[in-house]
């Protein structure tokens, strides 16, 4: 378990150290503040707009984050040959996949919660200058808590794509890998239609095939709740648990697999 | 130094001149054949299309599509209350048809909630634009009756829905009988105000009634919580007001007119014989216009130009 932490710390200092990183943090927080002055073209729907774009950039810059980071840790270690130092070492394999993972989890998480404070903070500062009427028209209050499950599901999406990226990142080049996870990101919120597919398609088969890979890809529409947040819908902690158990299953299924392939790798 | 002689460049230099003007010769060209537009298949996005070009940000792309009507509609706008107050107004059977200015407005909005279909200001916004008349808007109450229909679909409980379509059936297609059924409707939903049942009944009863109308312009002024809706309340209460002064004007003007035995057509008749003051001025504080037909109007320049077609009183009320 030290080792574990040990590689994770090491990781989250080799992205903190990452200027790329620290562009697209700045960069998400400068579109988050100039979505105040984007809301005030939008007719007294300031709040959604911060909202809206708050929430997007958060996922957006995330996803960059989690997949052009994610993608490097196990195959920038082989390209670089740095990975015999570290399979020198009593290190067993499995944790170098989960340290390496934890790692970028630490430094998703850190961002997002950068981020997410520089979001409450342009929500406060317009809530702070509304008046009682405005107030009582609006459908969720500035600085909602609610949009922290927003916040949640995002990092565990985020989450799933990094186990993703890591997964493919074991056995492929990162160019592959990122083609890889973007793909899978994508199909990730067609997989309810995957779901459908005997509606339209006649064929046995490829019924089969696509129920199969409803099952097997990862399904991210269930993770995007910014609508319901937005517009102040109950969330119910039933379907936060479920969301997010889902995600740790997954995660855990994605990193098995990696961890597995990893060990099997044979370097010379 | 290479040694190499200079002519080559100069060919380059002219070829590159002579390309670039050919480029904009063509381009004048291809201008002048402007490909058919097909405003329905480009712009019109299913719910599921839509989700399958944005992903995960529908409600970010919803917000873009909304600034993009609003401002789509303010430009509009404009410009049509521009031209209406530069050039004499059309004739009867053009004015019928008012130029197809506002044509992307409602795709727009229908995007907009497609993509979102919970952006409630955009169902309620959007059903005022639509509903204005030209040249403040496209005229068209139908689009906005079913943008709000629209809305119904997905939030069955929102009964601001059924005011805004009684609204609409009141004061722009004249029709009180489903005006009044629009309000009941709406006060038969839990959580809608006490006033709107005394609103659906007032309709059916004196639909078309001065009063009526400026009841349901002051609710909606006082209810809304949004500056764009009070401003509207606003402007329709002030051409009520202007409305009610016009006809005190005219009747003096007849009256004067029947007296002196000669038309009035100027202000200055009513001036020099100390009947007015001065040039009157509307609500808006712009002077109205007497007509060589000895008719009074608000002036092109009013912003509460033109006034609404009034809701016609009921036989009996």
């Amino acid at each position: 378990m030290r080792t574990l932490g040990w590689i994770a710390i090491n990781g989250f200092r080799e992205s903190v150290r990452d200027k790329v990183m620290y562009s697209l943090v700045v960069f998400a927080i400068l579109l988050i503040g100039t979505s105040y002055i984007l809301g005030q073209l939008t007719a007294g729907q300031d709040l959604k707009i911060m909202k809206d774009l708050g929430l997007s950039s958060i996922s957006i810059f995330g996803l960059f984050m989690s997949v052009f980071i994610g993608i490097g840790l196990v195959s920038k270690e082989v390209e670089r040959r740095s990975i015999y130092g570290l399979l020198a070492k009593p290190v067993r394999r499995h944790e170098i996949v989960l340290g390496k993972f934890a790692g970028l989890v630490l430094t998703l998480t850190v961002n997002i919660a950068i981020m997410t404070i520089a979001l409450y903070l342009v929500l406060a500062y317009v809530g702070w200058g509304e008046n009682e009427l405005a107030k009582q028209a609006r459908e969720a209050p500035a600085a909602d808590p609610a949009i922290l499950k927003a916040v949640v599901l995002i990092l565990v999406q985020l989450m799933i794509v990094t186990a993703t990226a890591l997964f493919f990142s074991t056995f492929s080049t990162p160019i592959l890998s990122a083609g890889l996870t973007l793909g899978v990101y994508v199909a990730g919120y067609f997989s309810q239609d995957l779901r459908n597919f005997d509606q339209v398609v006649n064929s046995k088969a490829v019924q089969m095939l696509a129920r199969g890979l409803y099952y097997v890809l990862p399904n991210f529409a269930p993770f995007d709740i910014t609508s319901q947040v937005v517009h102040g819908l109950p969330i119910s902690a039933q379907y936060m648990a479920a969301t997010i158990g889902y995600g740790v299953v997954y995660i855990a299924m994605l990193l098995v697999a990696g961890a597995t392939i990893f060990s099997m790798r044979d370097f010379k | 130094m290479t040694g190499r002689p200079r002519l080559p460049i100069v060919y380059a230099v002219v070829a590159v001149l002579g390309l670039g003007a050919l480029s904009v010769g063509l381009q004048t060209v291809r201008d002048r054949y402007p490909l058919p537009a097909n405003q329905e298949e480009t712009l019109y996005l299913t719910q599921r299309a839509t989700g399958r070009l944005v992903f995960t940000h529908r409600s970010l792309v919803s917000d873009l599509y909304w600034i993009r009507a609003i401002q789509y509609f303010g430009n509009r706008s404009q410009r049509a209350q521009r031209l209406a107050s530069t050039f004499l107004p059309p004739p009867p059977a053009l004015a019928a048809n008012p130029p197809g200015d506002f044509d992307l407005l409602y795709p727009l909005l229908d995007i907009t909630t497609t993509l979102d279909p919970r952006f409630n200001i955009a169902y309620r916004f959007g059903a005022i634009f639509l509903s204005e008349d030209y040249p403040r808007g496209p005229g068209r109450p139908e689009q906005a009756v079913a943008l709000l229909e629209k809305g119904l679909q997905t939030s069955p409980d929102k009964w601001q829905y059924w005011q805004d379509i009684g609204f609409v059936y009141y004061w722009n297609k004249h029709e009180y009988p489903k005006a009044g059924a629009a309000f009941a409707r709406g006060a038969e939903i839990p959580g809608a105000p006490w006033w709107l049942r005394s609103l659906a009944a007032t309709t059916l009863a004196r639909g078309g009634d001065r009063s009526a109308s400026r009841l349901l312009w002051q609710q909606l002024g006082e209810t809304a919580n949004n500056e764009y809706a009070r401003n509207a309340a606003r402007l329709k209460l002030q051409q009520l007001d202007a409305i009610e002064i016009i006809e005190k004007l005219q009747k003096g003007i007849e009256v004067f007119a029947a007296r002196r035995g000669t038309p009035v057509t100027s202000w200055n008749d009513l001036i020099a014989a100390r009947l007015i003051p001065g040039v009157p001025l509307d609500p808006a504080g712009v002077p109205y216009e007497l007509l060589s037909s000895s008719r009074v109007g608000v002036s092109p320049q009013s912003p509460l130009f033109p006034l609404p077609f009034e809701p016609a009183a009921r036989p009996g009320s």
